[in-house]
């Protein structure tokens, strides 16, 4: 059976808070707090991208999988914010991870479902026996417009995930997707910003998504939600990943230890990654985990993974979501927020 | 235009990979030809690991053009476990911070912006270690 090996994640250490940013545009951070529920987001520096993420979380989980690099045959980064509109990101990746150059890369984009769709291709040519290893990376460094509501959330991080057949930390038991098309959210090239349609980003796209992939997985494996010791869902909120969780019939005990979005943000392709990630640090062997993704478009990626006795074992060889979460280094003010994220634009 | 220098130092720039004098020793980074101790000619290839010590440091108040938006931040010599010693600077973490002997990680980070619509440069920064 294939399943993951290794895993990684890296979240930048500065944030914004929530009511920085509320300040800034004199709107009411009490209500923002309580509606979305975000108190702060990470920020990333000027020197990090969805390169530098998605090499430190390759670091990580090849040093928690122990194995060579040169073993690996394929990997793919899923990210809608890829640094080069044209060159790949995968090739600086795998680079700087002494990968290949005998291996398969490529981009992947489908807004925030991006890094799961890399992760399911990767364990597919694992399980078709294709390549030994393969690494799918889901990672972020997105932009809200100024004063609109993605600002309070779109935030920066990701997860890797390395595949094999050989020295498990998880079994992946199951994959589930579903997918329609979906006008939810989009931008278009050349623009700087994207755009959603408000209120159509709830029912008709999040919820509709991602509860059909999770009832589809349930339905596929025989699971019930109380046979699980974990689930993930995607979190462009801290409320929609909740409201999706319990209209399946998960509890609040099962979601906490994944839901990161309230100090972390929405980290796009890395956001239902990350979680996972920061499940897979405190998992006990045999405990059953859910995951769901969205990606606006739109899809969603279902995965149902049992830890194994090895996971213990192999998680103190990198660093913890939670160590990068809770350990913050500096708070923006909005005006350093904004020469961070480059929305000061300065002559050449 | 890429710079053909860059490309060529890809595998010290991304990988710190490094050679060792097998006559006297000395590691050297990023790799040479003839080593600069003993001027020996064969060497072995070495990784770097990804931490080190800060043995030196100064504090940039002005900067070129392109990390202006980054002042004041502080520059480092570090030494890594196996005695190699790199230039980088320091970030995540407070200027004042940096003095000799804090350890630190090495992390993969965007280095320069070859203009506005040129290569992007990628290289290893330091923090400070648990940071
Ligand atoms: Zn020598």
């Amino acid at each position: 059976m294939a399943g993951i090996v290794g895993y990684g994640a890296y979240i930048p250490r500065k944030r914004i808070k929530a009511e920085e940013i509320a300040r800034q545009w004199g709107r009411d951070a009490a209500s923002i707090e309580k509606g979305l529920l975000l108190r702060e987001k990470s920020v990333p520096g000027l020197d990090e991208d969805t390169i530098t993420i998605s090499v430190a979380a390759g670091r990580a989980a090849l040093d928690r999988a122990g194995i060579d690099p040169q073993r690996v045959g394929a990997l793919y980064i899923g990210s809608e914010s890829h640094p080069y509109a044209v060159k790949p990101s995968g090739t600086i990746v795998v680079e700087a991870l002494g990968v290949g150059p005998r291996v398969h890369v490529a981009d992947f984009e489908f807004a925030c479902k991006a890094g799961t769709e890399a992760m399911f291709v990767a364990l597919g040519l694992v399980e078709s026996g294709r390549v030994e290893y393969a690494m799918g990376i889901g990672a972020d460094t997105s932009q809200g417009a100024p004063n609109d509501a993605l600002e309070f959330s779109a935030s920066a991080g990701g997860a890797a995930y390395l595949f094999g057949r050989e020295a498990l930390l998880a079994d992946v038991l199951e994959t589930y997707s579903y997918t329609t098309d979906t006008p939810d959210f989009w931008r278009r090239e050349g623009e700087f910003y994207p755009r959603h349609g408000g209120r159509f980003t709830g029912e008709p796209a999040y919820f509709k998504h991602v509860l059909a992939a999770s009832r589809g997985i349930l339905e596929k494996t025989g699971l019930k939600p109380k046979d699980f010791r974990y689930a993930v869902f995607h979190m462009p909120n801290g409320k929609f990943p909740l409201n999706a969780g319990k209209t399946l019939g998960f509890t609040p005990q099962q979601m906490e230890t994944g839901w990161l979005v309230p100090t972390m943000g929405n980290t796009y392709s890395g956001s239902s990654p990350t979680g996972l990630a920061a499940v897979l640090d405190v998992a006990a062997p045999d405990d059953l985990i859910l995951i769901t993704s969205f990606g606006s478009g739109a899809a969603s990626d279902s995965f149902v993974l049992r830890a194994t006795a090895l996971l213990p074992e192999r998680r103190g060889r990198a660093r913890t979501v939670r160590s990068m979460l809770d350990h913050p280094t500096r708070y923006l003010t909005y005006g350093q927020y904004a020469s961070y994220r480059e929305k000061i634009i300065l002559n050449d | 235009m890429p710079s053909p220098r860059y490309w060529r130092e890809v595998p010290s720039r991304f990988r710190l990979e490094a050679v060792r004098c097998r006559r006297c020793g000395k590691p050297s980074f990023p790799a040479r030809t003839i080593c600069p101790a003993c001027r020996g000619t064969e060497f072995e290839q070495i990784g770097l690991t990804r931490e080190g010590t800060v043995i030196t440091s100064t504090v940039l108040h002005v900067a070129p053009d392109e990390f202006a938006m980054e002042t004041p931040y502080a520059v480092a010599i570090v030494e890594t476990p196996e005695g190699a010693r790199l230039m980088a600077q320091l970030v995540d973490c407070e200027p004042s911070e940096v003095k000799p002997g804090l350890p630190v990680a090495l992390e993969f980070r965007l280095i320069r912006q070859e203009g506005h619509g040129g290569i992007l440069c990628y290289g290893h920064k330091a923090v400070p270690a648990g940071a």
